[in-house]
């Protein structure tokens, strides 16, 4: 099966004074048809960027975004519409994400209209398909989005992304705003749309049992550089960067028979501007030396799984 | 499936003025508007008198049945001239703000829309303008242009640009930044279908507010103009011209003085008040 | 009994607004104990922060309304006290963390400052005398006493927490209210507060109510849980009660409707619907319309608590009859 999705060394740099903040620096993977990435990372690690940039909502500083065979890392305006079509997002915020002047059939008809391929009728009949797919009640089309709750708002958001046809869509925290109770229907949501229509996610989160349970493959990202990367399970039953470790270990568990030891890290997430050329984690690793100051590289240690650790072997003997 | 999918949009306006229904005191000032709007439009068939008749059997008349509110000086009664000149003190407040909120807002767009050298360009102006004091620059460029109404009108109007220009640039930075804008960019939503879908209708709101209370402003600033002999220009009354001719008179007729005056403070707090309530009516946060 | 710290008896709130009455709290009934830690837990809008703000006496009013209960603390019923006797209390005794560290700290004062302003408020100490204190407070929640002349901008979020829990801890309260502490902090940052609080805790002999959504914190760090649904307490026990049997169907829900780490099955099973609208209740059972075993005597009316076994009870019919 070729992939959908390769993204090759794919990097954004924004300056912040005089420096450079390395906001994603080097980032490569592949994403099959119906298949989801997750990609998890503390706050500030370049996660949200990524996805950002992978749509060209932001220009990349350098690498590639090859979708479909087609290298649309910079696409020219044509070809950003159709890219538009194929690739769309979900917002993390449903609150500050919807526009609060457009009633919940505005911002739901609103990218079919954009696209000025239907008549008026097609499109009205195409947003009430939509708003029945998510689960949205026809009668709200004429609320405005801060007259429902959190979970039907982003129902809105999914039905936008959903209005083309997309075959990949960036979810950029989609549930980390909402209540456990509601967050359970809306990934529910986002499973059942993925098997309908074979949709590929690429799906960012700190939230790690959710990505857990939604990914195929998971990334783990720490200020702007993957450190590991393998499928969901084999990652969590067996990983092997220090800080997927730490990160594994620091979620709370509600289960209270099956409290394991935690590995609480030392200091905080910095920021990466201007970075030295070694590992990013070296500051808060406890299994520091001095190999860690050279520039890390993913290897691959076991089939699909993948880590960026100079001393991984020694660590997980 | 297809029950009821009639989705008329709920009017913006509608939906404003049944949220400021609930404000009873903004309702009120709302209706003292327009009566005042309406005074003034029919000014010629209100008035018992015509401004400049004058009648010099009754100079200084107290109030009576004949002229309820007393003559003026030239025997002329202060009533029809209060209401003649609520005319000129609207067109002072409304136009002039008209003119400073038409230049400002696309100055400000501009200014906040594409940012950088043009936004640079463009407040440093505003930041050297606004040194100048307001009403000496209204002064000044009334004094340059000739005493007469509506130089008094333009003169307010080119003073006061730099308010709604800083208010729309400070709105479209804010609103730049929001996740809705992102979303826009993400179905391929051209820069012009974003100002006119998302920047403006979000920007609008506090925009109105000010505009609607810089009118109560500019009709003070009008009449301080009128009061100094740049506005309106006897024997068209303006209320405050008014109250400037009965400045020197002040000791033993007060009330010519006090008509005017009191006029100029009931559209002033009118606007003021009414300003206010938009404010709430306005934020689609606090409906319900 | 003198191991109880607290008793919240019958507690009903109501927020007034303009054209609704919002019923926040509908007849809570809590005990805390001396030295344990109990987790609030519950959606959004449950009424978890009304509680523990009604027991700092720090709401709102209007348009909060209080209209009937008792929160005793210590022999003293607190919401018949002046709010002279009130202020000797609040931050003294019973101390409270919010949400948001980035708030809860004045951004023009140096966090020493703000530490040394905190113990000097309620102790008779003098001004060296509260530093110094101030500064062993830092240290005691793992920021070095050499950054007490910084501002609250220099300090990232983990640390913001650190220091807001520093300053509710800076005159030993004996109870200490955390709304959601770790909600805006990373996992990893997480893990540093909770186990730094977990220690506090255990060297101080505080008792915590730990307001969160999150069972696996609750798992972590409670001794007995309440879990909140619509104003009410629908089920209270130990921790181990709840979490082995959890027995009210809320509750129940609640559990399911997490991922697990480790299985991974196609779905989760959510709760169907949404909380009820706390302006218009219903007047029986108020999860009925989302509850999978509700039946017609649950729409009739509201079922008492009830102790299916020694320190567990729940507040559903179901369990009535069975037990």
């Amino acid at each position: 099966m070729s992939a959908l999705l390769e993204v090759r060394n794919l990097k954004k740099y924004f300056k912040t004074g005089g420096a450079w903040l390395h906001a994603v620096d080097g980032i490569n993977f592949t994403l099959n048809e119906g298949k989801t990435l997750g990609v998890v990372g503390e706050s500030g690690c370049g996660k949200t960027t990524l996805g950002r940039v992978i749509l060209h909502l932001l220009e990349p500083t350098d690498g590639q975004v090859i979708f479909d065979g087609k290298d649309w890392t910079n696409p020219k305006k044509t070809e950003l519409a159709k890219m538009r079509e194929e690739m769309q997002i979900i917002f993390q915020d449903p609150y500050a994400s919807l526009n609060p002047r457009m009633s919940v059939s505005e911002i739901i008809m609103e990218p079919l209209i954009l696209q000025g391929k239907l008549s008026k009728a097609q499109i009205r009949e195409e947003t009430v398909r939509l708003m029945d797919t998510v689960g949205l009640a026809v009668r709200f089309g004429n609320a405005y989005p801060h007259e429902l709750d959190g979970g039907r708002r982003q129902r809105i958001g999914v039905a936008r992304a959903l209005a083309l046809n997309p075959k990949f869509i960036v979810c950029d925290e989609p549930v980390s705003a909402l209540d456990v109770s509601i967050q359970a229907q809306i990934i529910n949501l986002l499973l059942d749309l993925q098997e309908e229509y074979g949709l590929a996610y690429m799906f960012v989160t700190h939230d790690l049992s959710v990505v857990n349970y939604i990914s195929d493959d998971i990334m783990v990202m720490y200020l702007g550089q993957a450190v590991e990367k393998a499928p969901a399970e084999e990652l969590f039953d067996r990983p092997l960067h220090p800080y997927t470790k730490a990160l594994l270990s620091a979620i709370p568990i509600p289960d209270i028979h099956n409290q394991t030891k935690r590995i609480i890290m030392q200091g905080e997430i910095t920021s990466p501007i201007n970075p030295k050329p070694g590992c990013r984690f070296m500051d808060r690793c406890q299994y520091i030396s001095p190999e860690c100051a050279n520039p890390q590289t993913l290897e691959e240690p076991s089939p699909n799984h993948f880590v960026a650790c100079c001393r991984s072997n020694i660590i997980n003997t | 499936m297809n029950e009821t999918v009639s989705w008329r949009k709920k009017s913006r306006f509608a939906e404003t003025w049944r949220q400021l229904k609930k404000n009873k005191v903004a309702v009120i000032c709302l209706f003292v508007i327009i009566a005042v709007v309406l005074i003034a439009i029919f000014a010629p068939v209100i008035a018992p008198y015509s401004y400049e008749k004058q009648d010099y059997s009754s100079v200084y008349a107290p109030p009576s049945a004949e002229h309820l509110l007393g003559t003026d000086g030239l025997g002329r009664d202060i009533l029809s001239r209060l209401i003649y000149g609520a005319g000129q003190s609207l067109q002072l407040g409304v136009i002039s703000t008209a003119i400073a909120s038409v230049i400002g807002i696309i100055i400000g767009s501009i200014a906040g829309y594409y940012g950088g050298w043009k936004d640079n360009l463009i407040m440093r102006f505003f930041d050297i303008y606004q040194s100048i004091p307001m009403f000496l620059l209204c002064v000044t460029l009334a004094a340059v242009m000739g005493p007469s109404l509506n130089n008094a009108t333009l003169a307010i109007g080119i003073g006061m640009i730099p308010g709604p220009a800083r208010m729309m640039r400070a709105s479209i930075l804010s609103i730049r930044e929001m996740d809705y804008v992102e979303s826009a960019k993400a179905i391929n939503a051209h820069s012009s279908h974003i100002i006119r879908k998302y920047i403006v209708p979000n920007a609008i709101a506090p925009l109105i507010v000010y505009v609607t209370m810089s009118i109560g402003m500019n009709v003070l600033a009008g009449a301080a103009l009128s009061f100094i002999g740049l506005g309106a220009q006897p024997p068209v009354p303006e209320w405050g011209a008014m109250v400037s001719d009965a400045r020197n008179i002040m000791r033993d007729h007060g009330t010519l003085a006090l008509y005017p005056g009191i006029c100029i403070m009931i559209v002033v707090l009118a606007f003021n008040l009414l300003g206010d309530g938009l404010r709430d009516a306005l934020d689609p946060r606090l409906k319900n | 009994m003198t191991d109880i710290l607290l008793e919240i008896s019958d507690l009903v709130i109501e927020y007034h607004t303009d054209d609704a009455v919002i019923h926040a709290l509908n007849g809570i009934n809590l005990t805390i104990k001396q030295g344990e830690t109990i987790g609030l837990v519950g959606e959004t809008g449950a009424g978890k922060t009304t509680i523990a703000r009604s027991i700092m006496r720090i709401l709102q009013t209007p348009p909060a309304k209080f209209c009937s209960g008792k929160i005793v603390f210590q022999d003293q019923d607190i919401m018949a006290l002046s709010e002279k006797e009130m202020r000797k209390i609040r931050g003294n005794k019973i101390a409270m963390i919010f949400q948001d560290p980035m708030t809860a700290l004045n951004p023009v004062h140096r966090i020493g400052d703000q530490i040394t302003e905190a113990v000097g408020l309620h102790n008779h100490v003098s001004r060296a005398e509260a530093q110094i204190r101030a500064g062993k407070m830092l240290e005691m929640v793992g920021i070095p006493a050499s950054r007490f002349k910084e501002y609250p901008h220099q300090f990232s979020g983990g640390m913001k927490q650190r220091v807001v829990i520093a300053m509710a801890l800076a005159c030993n309260p004996i109870l200490l209210l955390a709304d959601e502490p770790t909600t805006a902090l990373d996992v990893t940052i997480q893990a540093q507060v909770l186990e730094m609080m977990r220690e506090l805790k255990e060297r101080l002999g505080t008792s915590v109510v730990m307001i969160t959504h999150d069972l696996g914190i609750v798992a972590q760090t409670c001794n007995s849980v309440a879990v909140i649904y619509a104003g009410e307490i629908v089920e209270y026990g130990t921790a181990e009660h709840i979490f082995d049997y959890p027995s009210h169907p809320y509750t129940i829900g609640l559990f399911n409707s997490l991922p697990k780490l480790g299985s991974r099955e196609r779905r989760l099973k959510p709760i169907k619907g949404l909380m009820p609208d706390p302006t218009n209740l219903p007047t029986g059972c108020k999860f009925y319309d989302r509850c999978p075993d509700a039946t017609k005597a649950c729409s009739l009316c509201s079922p008492d608590i009830i102790e299916i076994s020694p320190g567990h009870s729940v507040k559903c019919i179901m369990r009535e009859v069975s037990s």
